[in-house]
């Protein structure tokens, strides 16, 4: 090839790669426009805004404050005065801290028991479908109208208090009007709603499994029982590290359940991270504070993350 | 040999055992499908009574008599007509929007070669792990000050374009092999000839789980509706239900009958498409 002819070939090819190029990025226009506009600058506008102060109104009156919003919302001055129990007892965002991590710590593994033992009744049971969609039903029934349902039934003279008299056990207040039981009600809507779809995840993970060494356990004269704790159980493994990540995520996110059953209360009793944010956000219109406990929540969310990364290697089958 | 014969003895001499087995499994799924249902089933006997006979004692679970009037009365109480209009509005644009972008762009991603795809790819994925919650509110702000506030159209793009249905049609799209794609590009196909007539037809079950997906959580959506919609015109079920209860909040049949009706269309669509829906959850796995 003379020189002559491989400039005209890299011309060419220079040409289609930009043409190329050109008609990729028109794939990616339509989506990647509404992406930017709707997300990625939204992204990164919060992590700004929790340095400023700005209360709406005019954007002149935006005031650039550094770090003074973390400080208000850790509570920073009153916390050297008095200690780490002030932040807990006393701050927002202590009090929101506290209540999301204990709605956490119990939801999780509630959820994960009901979701993993519903999934293992089911595997390989006729009419699996038939309860598999009962179970999942709830997951896409509209948030408002079960968790009105609910808070209906565990109203004072509600069915479920009823049900708890007829057992025996005195307890005849609204759950959630009660500052013990208010999180609880929170607690089990969330495991009821949420177990048919994490039970979902199972049964595919449980189809999974490779039949040899189910047959292997059984020549080898391992019990049901054996078989489910020796095999079954650290096959599923991944996926139960898989689905807790997701739920401890899911459950830093939450929102909807707390603002229709109990608003955050009574008292501050179910105040969650979200709906911190929110009444700083849209009620008492804090804008700059807000963002500063949206940074909070979105540091805690990427950290779950990160670890979920760096210890996927170490929980999957190989 | 010895473990193995070991093993047959085991499995020979207990099928009583095997059966009280199975009782007990068929029990606790009945039970447990009971304690699932039993909240549905309470919202419809409740909906069919008089408001004092709700929290009577002992509880019926079949009324006295049934209340129909209760379902024609909360269509005079609540706009619920206008209420799904908006909805059902936001959801089909959603949808649409939200398949044909995504599965557009994830061609691109997942079939092209160009400068700077991984880069924003990752942008991509890197919003996936953001909570929405943690920009909602500049987010809010951009759209106010762009007229967005209190439209639907503030709903539609709120949702339209999320990173989750580009990585999922990504993830579909990969699996289809590149061969196909080049043969096409030989047979003098353009990108979008294939697009269209090769990779839209093969991702049809990647396609039916994103439908169904984004309509339920447009739908079921109660944040994002609380923060953007005001005027009664513009609610949507979600929002307009939680409204109806806060100023009638003692009419408990008729909470629960229009309870019952903002839960009937995603009923049906689940209903009917739920082998997609399930599957597509235990293939894709994700969202929550």
């Amino acid at each position: 090839m003379s020189q002559a002819e491989v400039k005209r070939v890299r011309y060419k090819m220079g040409k289609l790669e930009r043409k190329n190029t050109l008609v990729a990025y028109s794939f990616l226009a339509p989506n990647f426009i509404g992406f930017a506009i709707f997300t990625l600058v939204p992204v990164i506008c919060a992590i700004a805004l929790s340095l400023f102060e700005w209360n709406g109104g005019d954007i002149s009156k935006l005031k650039f404050v550094g770090l003074d919003n973390y400080a208000t919302i850790f509570a920073t001055k009153k916390v050297a005065e008095k200690g780490l129990g002030y932040f807990f007892n006393r701050a927002d965002l202590g009090i929101a801290l506290k209540n999301t991590v204990f709605y956490t710590v119990i939801t999780v593994p509630l959820t994960i028991i009901c979701a993993l033992a519903l999934a293992l009744l089911l595997n390989k049971i006729k009419g699996a479908v038939f309860f598999r969609t009962v179970f999942f039903f709830p997951y896409v029934s509209s948030m408002v109208a079960i968790c009105v349902c609910w808070s209906f039934m565990l109203m004072k003279d509600g069915p479920v208090n009823q049900l708890i008299m007829a057992l025996g056990i005195n307890f005849n207040k609204g759950w959630t009007a009660d500052s013990t039981m208010a999180i609880w009600s929170i607690i089990l809507v969330s495991v009821w709603r949420n177990m048919g779809y994490y039970m979902v995840l199972y049964l595919a993970a449980l189809q999974g499994i490779p039949r040899e060494l189910m047959e292997a356990a059984t020549v080898d004269g391992a019990s049901k029982w054996q078989q489910l704790l020796h095999v079954t159980l650290p096959q599923l493994k991944p996926t139960t590290f898989f689905v807790s990540v997701m739920m401890v995520i899911s459950c830093f996110k939450i929102y909807d359940v707390v603002a229709i059953m109990t608003d955050g209360g009574p008292g501050r009793a179910t105040k969650m991270l979200v709906t911190y944010i929110y009444d700083e956000a849209f009620i008492k219109v804090r804008y700059g504070q807000a963002s500063a406990i949206s940074m909070v929540l979105l540091v805690i969310v990427l950290a779950v993350t990160i670890i979920q990364f760096s210890s996927e290697k170490k929980f999957s089958n190989d | 040999m010895e473990t193995a014969v070991h093993g047959k003895e085991i499995r020979k001499d207990n099928p009583v055992l095997r059966k009280i087995g199975r009782v007990i499994i068929w029990v606790l799924l009945i039970a447990l499908a009971a304690f699932t249902l039993i909240p549905f089933v309470w919202m419809i006997s409740s909906s069919l009574k008089l408001d004092r006979e709700v929290f009577a004692f002992p509880m019926r679970w079949i009324p006295e008599t049934f209340h129909w009037e209760n379902y024609s009365l909360i269509w005079e109480k609540v706009p619920l007509l206008t209420y799904f209009k908006n909805t059902a509005f936001i959801a089909i644009v959603v949808t649409i929007l939200q398949t044909l972008t995504s599965s557009f762009a994830a061609y691109a991603f997942a079939k092209l070669n160009f400068r700077g795809r991984d880069v924003l790819f990752l942008c991509y994925i890197g919003t996936i792990a953001v909570p929405w919650q943690a920009y909602m509110l500049p987010q809010f702000i951009m759209m106010r000050s762009m007229g967005l506030y209190d439209t639907l159209w503030a709903m539609v793009v709120l949702q339209a374009f999320s990173a989750f249905g580009v990585f999922l049609m990504r993830q579909f799209y990969r699996s289809i092999p590149t061969e196909l794609c080049e043969a096409a590009r030989l047979d003098g196909l353009s990108e979008y000839g294939i697009w269209a007539r090769i990779m839209l037809p093969l991702s049809k079950a990647a396609i039916a789980t994103l439908v169904i997906f984004t309509f339920v959580n447009t739908w079921n959506d109660y944040m994002g509706p609380m923060i953007y919609l005001t005027r009664d015109i513009n609610k949507t079920v979600q929002v307009g239900l939680r409204r109806f209860i806060q100023e009638n909040s003692s009419d408990y049949h008729l909470i629960m009958a229009a309870s019952l009706c903002s839960l009937l269309p995603v009923s049906i669509v689940f209903l009917c498409l739920q082998r997609y829906f399930i599957e597509g959850i235990a293939t894709s796995g994700l969202k929550g």
